[in-house]
Parts: C-alpha cells; structure tokens; sequence
C-alpha cells in the first residue's frame, strides 16, 4: 500500500471556505427553482385560455392570513436559529415550535381552500386549464410545505427530547435555508396566482 | 458510543458480504464502476436494438419488424442511450475520478451519491420492466412507442393506450432524481472538497468540467422532471395541459422537453470534453494549451446552452424573431466550441506525440466531433432544417456527436484509467483492433446516413419503398453496424480479459501529472496516505521534476 509520495500537509488544518452543506442546499435550491419556474410558466401561459368557467377572478379569495403566517416564519425560523447558535435552548425550542406552527396553519389554510373549491365549487384539476395550473403549481408549493413541516417536525421531536445541541447549529441552519426558499417561492407563486391571474 | 474504537475488516471468504459489500457501498470508487458497468449492460442492450432496426432498414419494404415494434425499438434505444448508458457512463467516471483528481476522500456526500445511483440504476430496470407488461414479449410487451422525445398529443391516454408510456414517464422522472442528486454532489465536491494549494485555478480541467455539468444537470433535468409531472398529470388526473381538446398546447410540451433535452448534449459532450483534455495532454507530453480559455469556454458553453432549445423547432411555426433567435443563439455556440477544437489542435501541435490507444480515440474524436459540429451548424440554419427536418440527415448527425464524439471519447476514458481501477492494463493489441474496426463500422453507419437524408429519408419510417434510391445507402449504413458490433464484442472481450489477465500497471502507468496517478492502483478505500498538498495544475509534474516545477511559471 506505498503510494508515490504527495508532499503532507503541513498545514492541513487550513479551514475550507466553503460548507458543503450550505453548496448542496444552494444546488437543491436552484433545481427546485428550475421545478417551479416550470409549472410558473404554464400557469402564466395558460392564463385566461380556460375554453370553460370558472375563472380565478370568479372562484379565487385572496389567502391572507395563511400567507402572513407563512412568510412570519421565516422571521421566526431566523430567531431560532440565531437562538441556536448562541446557545438558548429555550428560545430555540420556542421559536422552532412557532415556525412549525405558522407553517402547518398554512398547510391547513391551503386544504381548506381546496376542499372548498372541490366541494362547494365542483372545481377540480380536470375542470379546465385553469383548474390544471391552480392545483399543480399550488400543490407542489403545498408538497414543499409539507415536506419541510416533516423535516421541521423532526427536529422539533429531537429538540424536545433534548437532543438538538449548540454544535448541531449549522444543520438547523442548513434547513432553515430550506425553508426560507419554500417561503420566498410562496411570495412568487402567490403573486403569480392571486395577483396576475386574477 | 465506542467510536475511537478501530473496526478491523475481517477476510472475506463469503461471496454474500462481497455481494452486500457492493449493494451497500458508499465508497465513490465502488459507486463509479457499478455506474460504468450498468452502462455498459445497457450499451450491448441499445446495441441489440440498433441491431434489429438495422437488419429491419436494410432492405427496402422488409418485413423483418413491424411498425409497432420497430416504434418501440427506436423509442427504447434512444431513451436507453441517453439516460441509462450515457449519463451513467459519465456520472461513474466522474465519480470515480473527481475525487481523486482533487486530492478528496470521497465526494461531499457519499450516501446522496449511493441514493443517485440507485434511483437511476431502478429507473432502467423500471423503463425495462415494460417489456414484460402486458402483450406478448415477441412484439415488444407494452413497452413505449412514443418516440425518446415523446411529443404530445401521441401520449395522451387515447393515443398511447396502455402503461408504456407510463414506464416511460416513471422511468425518466426516477432517474432524474437520481442525477439531480448527482449535479449536487458534483458541484459541492469540487467547490468544497478541495485539498490544501488547489485553488479553482489549479484544479484539473477534469475537475472543472465536471463543475459545470453539474450545474446544467440542476438547471437541465428539472424542467424534464416538472414536465413528466405534468404529463402525469395529464394521463392520471385528468389535467389538460398538453391537451388541445380543452384549450392545451402541445407545442408547450416541445418547449419543456427541449428546454430539457439540449441542454442535456451538452451535459454528456462536456464530460467528454473533459476526457479529451485530460488524455490528450499525457500523450502529447506537453500541457493542456489555453487553460483558462478552456475554462471559460466550457462556462461559456454551459450558459449558452441554456438558451438554444427552440432549434429543434423551427417547423412548428414559430415567429421569425423567434427562428432568427434560436439560429443565432444555436450559432454562438460554435464559438466557444471552436475554441475548445483549437486549444486542443495547439496543445498537439510540437508535442511528442505516443500513438497508444486511448489517443488514437481522442485523435478520431477530434475529427469526428467536428464533423458533427459541422453539421449541427447547417442544422442551425433554420431554413436548411426546414428542408431536413426530421431526415436522416439529422440521425446521421447526432449519431456523430454521441458515437463519434460521445463514446470514442468514453473509449478513451476506458484505455486511459482502466488501469487505475483495477491495476492491470487493457491489452494494446486488442484496442488497437478496437478502434480501427469502430471506426471502420462508424464511418460506414454514420457518413452514409447523411445520404438518405438529403435524399428526403425521414427518420423513423419502419421501411421504405423500393426504387426511392435509398437501398443502397441503407445497406452500407447497416454492414457497418456488423463492424461495430465486432469493436463493441472486442472491446468487452478485451475489458474482461484484462482484468483477470492484463500486464500490472503500477501506479502510474501513463506517466501522467494529475493526482489520481500519485496513489495506488486501484486506490486504497481512503485513497491517499496522506492528504496532497499541490502547488501547480501539474502536481505530479512537480514531484518528478523537483528541479524545474510547474508552479514557478503558472
């Protein structure tokens, strides 16, 4: 097992600039991105080429609530994770409880509104091409929602039994990063759903 | 938790634990060769099916095949060729390399890169199940019948009965989430994993194209991966939107496709590229010409890329500005390309060159790639496409860049580093006899091929009829095929043959300068004893030469 000799590293302990993490959050980021900017551009597409009703304008309620709940946990999501960083269990506990909180009121928001427009409205995805856009690019926002309230859950899980640790930190961060994505991309989809297409 | 404690590997006589020792792995040295050798499952099984649509195209009106399963051939042998022997082919040498060439332990996320492998290794066994749907096995199964660009409407449920175009859709959707995983890894290696001296600027240009086509895998297949959803969507749901009845376009699934699929040449090209400029040097024993040139074409190419896809579409009927964009964009990309051809001419040019194998397909690769640069740009012409749109032109041509450029240059990647993962030599002779026999039955497929299609061939026609003037043509293209398959048999005669009984490499066979060569063959599970520490683009250059190194003119 002699291997042609490298000079050693004298000075291996030379800190890497990059986390690679944070480089790999970064790229899942960017490839969701191209996964929404997609379905976006169907969505912006497809406006007002519906053959049949109904309309957004006629059907769709601006979310509010849901949607200052969801972008509030962003802010919450920092504080805990700067809580984290410093130490405060408590705070972080909090915090990481109440992002998890705003994140699945909006969730729930998200399934009222659905079961309303299926219910009450008979408007589903084969309604016409607004129905196919609305409920793809809505859902899939909804799926990365759900997705980050299970990762979220996790955490808060072991935070509870007192396993999250100042030194897990860069982890939470890590996550946090994911979240803030899936939060900024509500504020797309949002504008291109209940502003433009409506 | 005992996790000071050292686990000393027991010898393993149980075939089982070799067995679970591999399904298991997350070593990217094991991950690469399972990569490479499930390519080269599926590339005797691609071969096969161009095997049988050649004997099928031989002759005018033969009745060798019959429509449906000749649809089926040509739609498995292209989606096969693209996502299940291509991209694995230069996923696993990447794998296997990147690594090693930047002096890391393993890529940044070894368990991400076993999860990408087996995401696509399941999206070929799914695509393959099709076969075994449904309909007897001897007319094909239920396997897809739509074409490797599956244009809507044809897979609407009312034109694609049945679940192949299902497995197709699964298929593609599983293993493009194996190769997103994968773009990640590539990227986070080479931005993060680095060893100490090796600043962007020093990393192999291997390293460096790796980089790149990891970020087009990101920005590439997910647009792929968002229009399966759709089209799911579509077939399941009862969605519309490829469906012109309630007010779709299926034009919108041309767009999201190629925004897809031309992007994706260049994510095969570019590793290639990066074999090219990495063999090519050691064999002219002088270093790569114009790096950063290099470098900035290769970013060149990958962002320009990104914007040429409607160049597959300029029959649809699209605006002139638009046609005039596509052909302009499609033009530029030529540029940097042309520069890429010229560093590497230079980097030959006053080199001492050795005529081993592995150079002597970078050599045919420069050529062959040309050619079909060449072509691509009188494709690129928009009113030149509206003439040989859909011909055989346009398979003789793309067949140049993926066998010609695509695979001489995986050839090469094979003669050149074989012996570095197994430590024994692939046999001289036998690759000698491999390349001229490929390139003998390469040329006659693909120049003639041209032929038919400027004679007003369209692809995918299940035959033809006499007197059209296209027998001829038809028939050299397919003796060749008897060529290739002869390298192909050769070839994989000469892989297993020479591991078990090939001459010893040693470390450092080539006498080469990249880092991979500085460690053992094949490298040990931790790869260096210790962590390099390199001061030039050449590291190993240094170490041979203490009295005149690289890094006191870079």
């Amino acid at each position: 097992m002699s291997a042609t000799p490298v000079s050693v590293a004298a000075e291996a302990a030379e800190a890497q600039p990059l986390s690679r993490g944070r480089v790999g959050m970064w790229c899942l980021i960017v490839a969701e991105s191209a996964i929404f900017l997609i379905f976006i551009v169907a969505y912006l597409f497809y406006m007002g080429k519906s053959l049949d009703g109904p309309t957004p304008r006629e059907i769709l309620t601006v979310p509010v609530i849901t949607t200052i709940c969801l972008l509030s946990s962003s802010a919450t999501m920092h504080w805990a994770t700067a809580a984290l960083r410093q130490g405060k269990q408590t705070a972080f506990r909090l915090f990481w409880f109440v992002t998890f909180a705003l994140g699945a009121i909006f969730l729930i928001g998200t399934g009222r509104e659905w079961h309303h427009f299926i219910y009450q409205e008979n408007f589903t995805i084969h309604t016409n091409l607004f129905g196919s856009t609305y409920y793809s690019l809505v859902g899939l926002h909804a799926t990365h929602v759900a997705v980050g309230l299970i990762a979220l859950g996790t955490v808060l899980l072991l935070a509870l039994l007192g396993k999250v640790k100042q030194e897990h930190s860069e982890r939470c961060e890590i996550l946090a990063m994911y979240w803030h994505f899936v939060d900024a991309i509500w504020v797309v989809v949002f504008t291109v759903v209940y502003g433009l297409g409506r | 938790m005992a996790t000071d404690s050292i686990a000393i590997p027991l010898p393993r006589t149980a075939s089982r634990s070799v067995v679970l020792d591999w399904l298991c792995t997350v070593d990217h040295k094991k991950i690469g060769i399972m990569y490479i050798v499930y390519a080269l499952i599926f590339l005797v099984i691609m071969g096969c099916e161009a095997i049988l649509m050649r004997i099928q195209l031989a002759r005018p009106e033969s009745t060798f095949l019959n429509a449906e399963a000749f649809n089926r051939l040509f739609t498995m042998h292209g989606t096969t060729g693209i996502f299940f022997v291509a991209m694995p082919m230069l996923f696993g040498f990447g794998n296997y390399f990147v690594p090693l060439m930047i002096g890391a332990r393993d890529m940044a996320f070894p368990r991400v890169n076993a999860f990408s492998f087996w995401m696509t290794a399941f999206g070929g066994i799914l695509l393959y199940a099709s076969f075994f749907s449904g309909g007897s096995l001897l007319h094909g199964g239920s396997a897809p019948a739509v074409g490797w660009f599956a244009y809507a409407p044809l897979t609407a449920p009312a034109f694609s009965p049945g679940h192949g175009t299902d497995f197709w859709i699964l298929a593609l959707l599983v293993a493009g989430v194996g190769s997103i995983g994968a773009g990640v890894n590539f990227v986070a290696t080479v931005l993060c994993m680095r060893c100490p001296g090796m600043t962007l600027g020093k990393m192999p240009l291997f390293a460096w194209m790796n980089l790149v086509t990891g970020a087009m895998v990101l920005v590439a297949i997910s647009p792929l991966t968002a229009a399966q959803l759709m089209l799911i969507g579509d077939r399941f749901l009862g969605s519309h939107f490829f469906d012109p009845a309630a007010g779709g376009q299926p034009v919108m699934w041309m767009h999201f496709f190629w925004i897809f699929g031309h992007p994706e040449v260049y994510i095969l090209i570019i590793p290639s590229f990066a074999f090219i400029s990495e063999i090519l040097p050691v064999f002219s024993r002088k270093a790569i010409f114009g790096y950063p040139a290099m470098v900035a074409a290769t970013a060149g190419i990958g962002f320009i890329s990104l914007g040429v896809w409607a160049h597959h579409m300029f029959t649809v009927g699209m605006p002139s500005y638009g046609n005039a964009f596509f052909v302009l964009t499609t033009m530029v990309v030529a540029v940097p390309t042309g520069i890429k051809i010229f560093n590497w001419l230079a980097t030959l040019w006053g080199g001492k060159i050795r005529f081993a194998t592995p150079m002597l397909f970078c050599i045919a690769f420069l050529f062959q790639f040309l050619i079909g640069g060449l072509t691509g740009i009188m494709l690129a012409t928009a009113p030149f496409d509206w003439q040989l749109h859909d011909s055989y032109f346009v398979v003789a041509h793309f067949h140049y860049i993926i066998v010609g450029g695509i695979l001489f240059a995986i050839f090469a990647a094979f003669y050149y580093w074989f012996p570095k993962m197994t430590g024994r030599m692939l046999s001289e002779t036998l690759g000698k006899w491999h390349f001229w026999i490929m390139v003998i039955g390469f040329h006659l497929t693909f120049d003639f091929m041209h032929v038919p299609g400027l004679l007003g061939m369209p692809r995918r026609i299940y035959t033809y009829q006499a007197g059209r003037g296209w027998g001829v043509w038809n028939m050299i293209s397919s003796i060749g095929v008897i060529f290739q398959a002869a390298a192909i048999l050769i070839f994989v005669y000469n892989l297993v043959h020479s591991y078990f009984k090939g001459a010893l490499a040693g470390n450092d066979p080539w006498d080469a300068w990249t880092l991979e060569w500085a460690t053992t063959s094949p490298p040990p599970d931790y790869n260096f004893d210790a962590v390099p520490v390199v001061r030039s683009r050449r590291p190993l250059w240094d170490i041979k030469h203490p009295e005149d190194p690289d890094w006191k003119y870079e």
